[in-house]
């Protein structure tokens, strides 16, 4: 286990974790984007490149933008 | 030390469930959902990986080169563009529960109504 | 039962069930030292049987196409969920309102000349499916990706007007149907269904891999219809603004 390993997943851990722990929902579709960031990391250092591309095109192209619309609805 | 991508995968998944389970706003709850779900893909990758090996793509390199397992990727990057169309279909939901009862806090939708 | 209640139990219960999955992913095989069967013989013979060079690929399409297969029609159905939610009777001139102009020019230029970047790297990435690593899932999103960004830098009635909703809805069948019926065209060949057949040709050029390559294009069309009528039906949901913007 390299050091490189370990740092991936202690930010995935955090970054998980603060998802589940904020209330402002702004900020929540911009911690999802930086959740996906990290996964796509991790995948690169598990050697996935395919699945890394996947989830590097659905947490900044398709997620973010369902959620703003759905925050968006709820404030209008 | 050589189990803790499983322990990290665990841990993702009882950290959504928490979130599922105390969240005041369905959009949250949604993403918490998903959250959980991707812990699976941890769990997934991490049982394929192998040690010193590089991606099973032999474009460039000799076919007999050391690589991971190719069968769990293919699992998980099918999953990935499907789970974001679901969480989408939860978060219309919650724009239709928004529409007819004016809130989005699961706290007090407790009763059903014809 | 409160709020207090519920979150009680709950801890109690994820006590346990941590336990439990503790436990039982300790007795997996340690990180790195997985016995792969199946891997390891997909590995040695996906090359030579069927020219590609992506080995993930020639998994998730000729392999292990039927569970391709599946989660194809998962998407179809959520995506038919979700109109089936959002799509209402519409009254004319319902587009018009929406005053969303971009105010800043410099932005949406770039932004417009960022669009047909993102088409070709779509293209790109979906055509190389069976050699590099990509696919028609990859490239199905970042071709949505491309119809979003006419609506980021743009505005609502230009995006409207690039992704008229028969054309989505047809090309939304049109990648489902493709796939299953690329089967049935194996089947009168004289094999399994969804079995590999055509001309294999060179591992590492374009047409490589036999029906690989069809399948992947009617995967990116079915994901690109899919993800535009995901964003189509979004978008309209957005309150619509009155006065200045």
């Amino acid at each position: 286990m390299i050091p490189l390993q370990a740092m991936a997943m202690a930010l995935v851990a955090a970054f998980a974790l603060a998802i589940v722990l904020t209330r402002d929902l702004v900020r929540l579709a911009l911690l999802s984007s930086l959740y996906a960031l990290a996964l796509v990391v991790l995948f690169l250092i598990f050697q996935a490149p395919d699945v890394a591309l996947s989830e590097l095109v659905v947490g900044a192209v398709a997620f973010p933008l369902v959620i703003l619309v759905a925050v968006a609805v709820q404030r209008g | 030390m050589s189990y803790l991508p499983y322990a990290l995968a665990v841990w993702i998944f009882v950290v959504g469930l928490y979130g599922v389970v105390t969240s005041r706003n369905f959009v949250h709850l949604v993403v918490c959902l998903a959250v959980t779900q991707s812990s699976t893909y941890v769990l997934l990758l991490a049982i394929g990986y192998v040690d010193r090996g590089t991606a099973p793509v032999f474009a460039d390199v000799p076919t007999g080169t050391r690589a991971v397992d190719p069968v769990v990727q293919a699992l998980t990057l099918t999953d990935i563009v499907v789970s974001v169309t679901v969480a989408a279909l939860l978060l219309a939901l919650a724009i239709q529960v928004q529409r007819r009862n004016g809130t989005m806090n699961p706290d007090e939708l407790n009763e059903l109504r014809g | 039962m409160t709020r207090q209640l519920r979150i009680g139990l709950f801890a109690l219960s994820a006590a346990g069930l941590t336990a439990l999955l503790l436990w039982s992913v300790a007795g997996l095989p340690a990180f790195g030292h997985y016995h792969e069967r199946y891997g390891t013989l997909l590995k040695k013979v996906a090359v030579s049987e069927r020219h590609t060079t992506n080995v993930v690929t020639a998994t998730v399409f000729d392999y292990r196409g039927f569970d391709t297969l599946g989660e194809e029609f998962i998407l179809f159905a959520a995506v038919v969920g979700v109109a089936l939610l959002l799509r209402e009777v519409r009254e004319e001139g319902g587009h018009a309102r929406r005053r969303d102009r971009l105010v800043s020019d410099p932005v949406g230029l770039v932004g417009i000349g960022f669009c047909a970047a993102l088409l070709l790297i779509g293209l790109y990435v979906v055509a190389h499916g069976a050699i590099t690593p990509g696919g028609g899932f990859q490239g199905g999103v970042v071709l949505a990706g491309a119809f979003a960004l006419i609506y980021l830098a743009g505005d609502y009635r230009s995006f409207r007007a690039l992704t008229p909703q028969p054309a989505v809805d047809f090309a939304e069948g049109l990648g489902a149907g493709g796939y299953a019926v690329i089967g049935v065209v194996s089947m009168v060949l004289g094999s399994a269904y969804l079995h590999n057949f055509g001309p294999f040709g060179t591992a590492g050029t374009l047409a490589s891999g036999g029906s690989v390559p069809m399948l992947n294009l009617a995967t990116a069309v079915e994901v690109t219809a899919a993800f535009v009528l995901l964003f189509t039906e979004f978008l309209q949901e957005l309150p619509a603004r009155s006065g200045e913007s």
